[in-house]
């Protein structure tokens, strides 16, 4: 399986968008960086707006994500309520 | 040690950019003028478009416009991206409270039947017309010349998207998907509708983008916004009771008023700048103005009945005063 | 009134496609053909462009309150950065010269991103990609600008920034970005996807923005970082897009393989070429480092680019055959390219120097295979030779690849003691190369390549000097004479970075900090 990748700026903002990545892809890896966070996963990755909206007491939209979304891979898969990275490989 | 370098204070080398300095001299500028002057290259272009052979990547002769300095196209809301963006932004807040108040209100159902259907009938069709322009006005930036004038003409592209989905949104909120799909047939295939989009159409294929310039955004949106935004949904509709109408069309006609000031300034730098350009961009207003008042001739009867002739009189009388106030001769 | 009913929420994707593609129509008044006229003389089969997958779903509403927040962050911490003399706060002077590099040589690519865009959201008959390149196209801008923006302070107080539109169009080493968005620009709009949307977003820029401007902050550079980050955060839909645009081609037409993969073919190491600078920048100008070039390269060109042509391969398409040599040349790339701007830097708009000790100690151990037994004794040398008031100035100009227009400084592939040529007979006309790739990109389109515009020629025939200079002149000195058709301030932009301007003034600036407290 190839690894895909979300890279996120550290910042106020972040930090519950990270927590809850982590909690929720307990396969994937934090490499932290000067002010970034690189998280690689095998195979996939998901980001879910249940989770981040429970951390941060308000209702968390998806889209916010590209405020501080430094870069990523693999294949998008984007709802209102999870966006997700693959590879099929 | 902690240093603290705000109490520094050390004397600048320059205030700004060598070109900016040598345009406006070496003081503080500002961030339009930093983010604009200058930046498209100029010259010792490598290779010549396999697109367009004949010319360079960015050619002066994409137009007969012809400029001494091309950079004389000055926006007066001196719009870059973070200007135009911020400027944009605020304008959503308010079309987002519209749009939220009528439909908390449920005021789109207590309008008149007929009323809603006019609204759908005459403003829906129009998400194709807007589309239109962002086709030409991304056109306008891709083979213009100059940053002063093709970054602002990609603001408006966007701007005419921006449009044409507030209009779906109108279609959405006041109809659904089936009232999207009607428009779109009329667009398509009613009598009524066939000027308009045969204009938009020709726009396409016109080469030059300064006279597609004029054709889109100082011609066709001179007529339509006018008649459409400011006499239909304004006057006519908001006195049979359709304020709401009115509500949710706010944001094209604040952007109408603003984007005017900004179309007029072009148009004056180009026929202040030689009668050669004068007479060229009063050939194309005449051209295109025809055109488009013939076009609209058969949709002003639909929606004002036998006041459409007087109406479309007064809008080219108005025109005219506009067009005669950026220096284009008679 | 009948409107009671409620109505059914539309999905996301439903509601996108309302907002995007079901505005177009197919032309009547005017045929396909003159309405899109440059869509298929590139020879790509489109059956269907309703098949194309939105790679993200952002309406104009949207994007305008997303946008209009990073902006009013970016700015506040770009006024509050210059506000405070944030430039005095960088590690060392040394640095600022990674940034000019920047300015100079990213940031009108960035503007040529902008219009290029602008062109494939104007050409292509699907209406689901034009939008997605329109909205790329504002983005482009963005990035200039606010590059433009952030570096402003700098030119307030430091040499080299001055003129960077200026020097775009006529610095040596600047042809070398310039002729590759040339190239992509001047191509047909799929080429320009492939090449721009894809190789260059989605395999490289991730090289650029992320190790670098992670070392920009780690360096203290919070203006760069913050203008970085934020132009990365657009990034993330320019990548989608561009692996989007790929899977379509793909997918509607088994013909359209082999111009793809020989596209991604020419793009990858026209990128690769186009990066060597950023080898260089890292290695050898953050005065801190994040990860060296090859660590950067292993991650996110291997490692992930790895994983994309491994997805890509369902399509047929193949890692391109250029992969073998960039791998070897990992170890040698940014050693080999700041010793070639050490030896030019009497004509560069930025300063150049030997590492120092810690310095190489540091390469030796990212380098182990490479950098003792190549580099250092000739750097060493160069320190001495220095030190004893000999600072080496390269006199001589240079012969460039006709394709990447890099003088001709990498070595053969397995052999790094000798230079790498190749050469090429075209009409007549003797062109070289600095790789087997570069001379292939050649072959394809000879046409398109004699054309380049390469500085050194230009020079010996004389087209790169101010106007009205005569060169008949009595000690006329054509260097200097080329340095100010650059607009180039001889002895404050170029030149040893030990003892310039900048150096002096950052000391003695950062002193007066150091005092006050
Ligand atoms: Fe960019
Ligand atoms: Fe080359």
């Amino acid at each position: 399986m190839s690894r895909v990748f979300i890279a996120l700026q550290t910042n106020d903002d972040t930090r519950p968008i990270i927590e809850s990545i982590l909690a929720d892809n307990p396969h994937a890896v934090p490499v932290e960086s000067p002010a970034m966070i690189k998280i690689d996963a095998e195979g996939h990755l998901t980001v879910k707006r249940e989770s981040i909206s429970e951390l941060i007491g308000r209702d968390f939209d998806l889209q916010e994500l590209h405020t501080h979304l430094i870069s990523l891979s693999g294949h998008i898969d984007e709802s209102d309520d999870e966006f997700t990275l693959y590879w099929d490989n | 040690m902690q240093i603290d370098l705000r109490t520094v204070s050390i004397k600048p080398q320059r205030q700004t950019y060598g070109h900016i300095a040598r345009r406006f001299g070496d003081k503080p500028a500002s961030r339009y003028q930093e983010g604009t002057f200058d930046l498209q290259p100029t010259a010792n272009f490598h290779y010549r478009p396999t697109w367009d052979p004949e010319r360079e990547i960015f050619d002066t002769s994409r137009t007969r416009l012809q400029m001494k300095d091309w950079y004389a196209f000055k926006d007066p809301r001196q719009y870059y991206y973070g200007a135009w963006t911020l400027a944009r932004a605020r304008q959503q807040d308010t079309a987002e409270s519209n749009f939220d108040f009528v439909e908390t209100r449920n005021l789109g159902a207590l309008l008149a039947d007929d009323v809603r259907q006019q609204a759908l009938d005459l403003l829906l069709p129009l998400r194709h017309a807007a589309w239109g322009a962002n086709l030409n006005n991304s056109a306008i930036c891709a083979y213009g010349y100059g940053t002063a004038i093709t970054q602002p003409c990609m603001f408006h592209a966007m701007d005419n998207l921006a449009i044409a989905q507030y209009l779906t949104r109108i279609g959405l909120l006041l109809g659904d998907t089936g009232s999207l799909a009607a428009a779109k047939e009329r667009w398509l295939y009613a009598a009524d509708w066939q000027g308009l989009r045969r204009y938009v159409e020709d726009s396409f294929v016109v080469q030059d983008w300064f006279e597609l310039f004029v054709a889109q955004n100082l011609v066709l949106d001179g007529l339509v916004y006018p008649l459409f935004y400011k006499t239909v949904v304004e006057d006519e509709l908001s006195l049979r009771g359709g304020t709401a109408v009115a509500m949710l069309t706010q944001f094209m006609t604040e952007w109408y008023a603003e984007t005017t000031r900004w179309v007029d300034a072009q148009i004056k730098t180009a026929c202040a700048e030689s009668p050669h350009n004068a007479v060229m961009v009063r050939d194309w207003i005449t051209a295109w103005q025809s055109r488009a008042l013939e076009a609209l001739k058969p949709l002003a009867q639909r929606a004002l009945g036998e006041r459409a002739g007087s109406t479309l009189d007064d809008l080219a009388t108005q025109f005219a005063a506009r067009v005669a106030k950026c220096g284009v001769p008679v | 009134m009948d409107m009671q009913v409620p109505k059914k929420k539309l999905g996301l994707k439903e509601r996108y496609t309302l907002m995007t593609r079901d505005l177009a129509w197919d032309t009547t008044y005017q045929p396909k053909e003159k309405v899109y006229p440059y869509a298929d003389y590139e020879g790509i089969r489109i059956h269907d462009w309703d098949k194309w997958e939105d790679p993200f779903r952002l309406t104009m509403d949207a994007y305008w309150k997303y946008q209009a927040e990073k902006e009013r962050k970016l700015y506040a911490i770009i006024d509050a950065y210059s506000q405070s003399n944030g430039h005095l706060g960088v590690t060392d002077a040394r640095y600022l010269n990674a940034i000019k590099i920047f300015l100079t040589a990213v940031t009108p690519l960035e503007h040529m991103a902008h219009r290029g865009f602008a062109h494939a959201g104007r050409a292509f008959p699907g209406a689901g990609a034009r939008v997605a390149c329109q909205m790329q196209a504002i983005d482009e801008m963005r990035h200039a600008q606010t590059q433009i923006h952030s570096l402003s302070n700098y030119n307030k107080y430091y040499n080299g920034f001055h003129d960077f539109t200026h020097m775009y169009d006529r610095v040596w080493y600047l042809s070398v970005p310039k002729s590759f968005f040339d190239d992509a620009i001047t191509a047909g709009p799929f080429e320009f996807m492939v090449a721009v949307g894809f190789s260059f977003e989605y395999v490289l820029t991730n090289l650029l923005f992320v190790p670098f401007v992670s070392g920009a902050a780690y360096n203290g550079d919070m203006g760069t970082m913050t203008f970085g980050f934020s132009a990365q955060s657009d990034e993330a839909r320019h990548m989608t897009l561009g692996l989007e645009c790929i899977k379509f081609i793909l997918e509607q037409d088994p013909a359209n393989l082999p111009i793809v993969q020989r596209w991604i073919d020419k793009w990858c190491w026209r990128g690769v070429r186009l990066l060597s600078i950023v080898a260089m920048m890292m290695d050898y100008m953050l005065p801190k480092r994040v990860m060296s070039w090859k660590e950067a390269w292993e991650i996110y060109f291997e490692e992930n680019g790895g994983a994309l042509f491994k997805d890509l391969a369902r399509y047929g398409i193949k890692m391109p055959a250029c992969a073998e040599q960039i791998r070897l040349e990992k170890d040698h790339l940014s050693h080999q390219v700041w010793a070639t701007f050490y030896n030019y830097g009497g004509a560069t708009d930025f300063h150049t120097w030997m590492p120092t000790e810690d310095e190489m100690q540091w390469l030796s151990q990212k380098y182990p295979d490479t950098f003792d037994t190549y580099y250092r004794p000739r750097f060493e040398f160069w320190r001495e030779q220095q030190e004893k008031g000999n600072r080496f100035y390269n006199q001589t100009l240079p012969m460039l690849c006709q394709t990447c227009q890099i003088p001709m400084l990498f070595t053969e592939p397995g052999d790094p003691t000798k230079i790498c040529y190749r050469e090429r007979t075209y009409k007549g006309n003797k062109y070289h190369f600095c790789s087997d790739h570069c001379q292939h990109i050649f072959d394809n389109e000879p046409e398109k390549y004699v054309q380049a515009w390469l500085p050194v020629n230009q020079i010996y025939q004389g087209n790169c000097f101010p106007e009205g200079t005569d060169p008949s002149a009595p000690g006329f000195d054509p260097l200097a004479a080329v340095l100010e058709y650059y607009r180039l301030n001889i002895g404050r932009d170029n030149g040893e970075f030990e003892g310039s301007e900048d150096h002096r003034n950052f000391e003695a600036w950062r002193g007066m900090a150091k005092r006050n407290d």
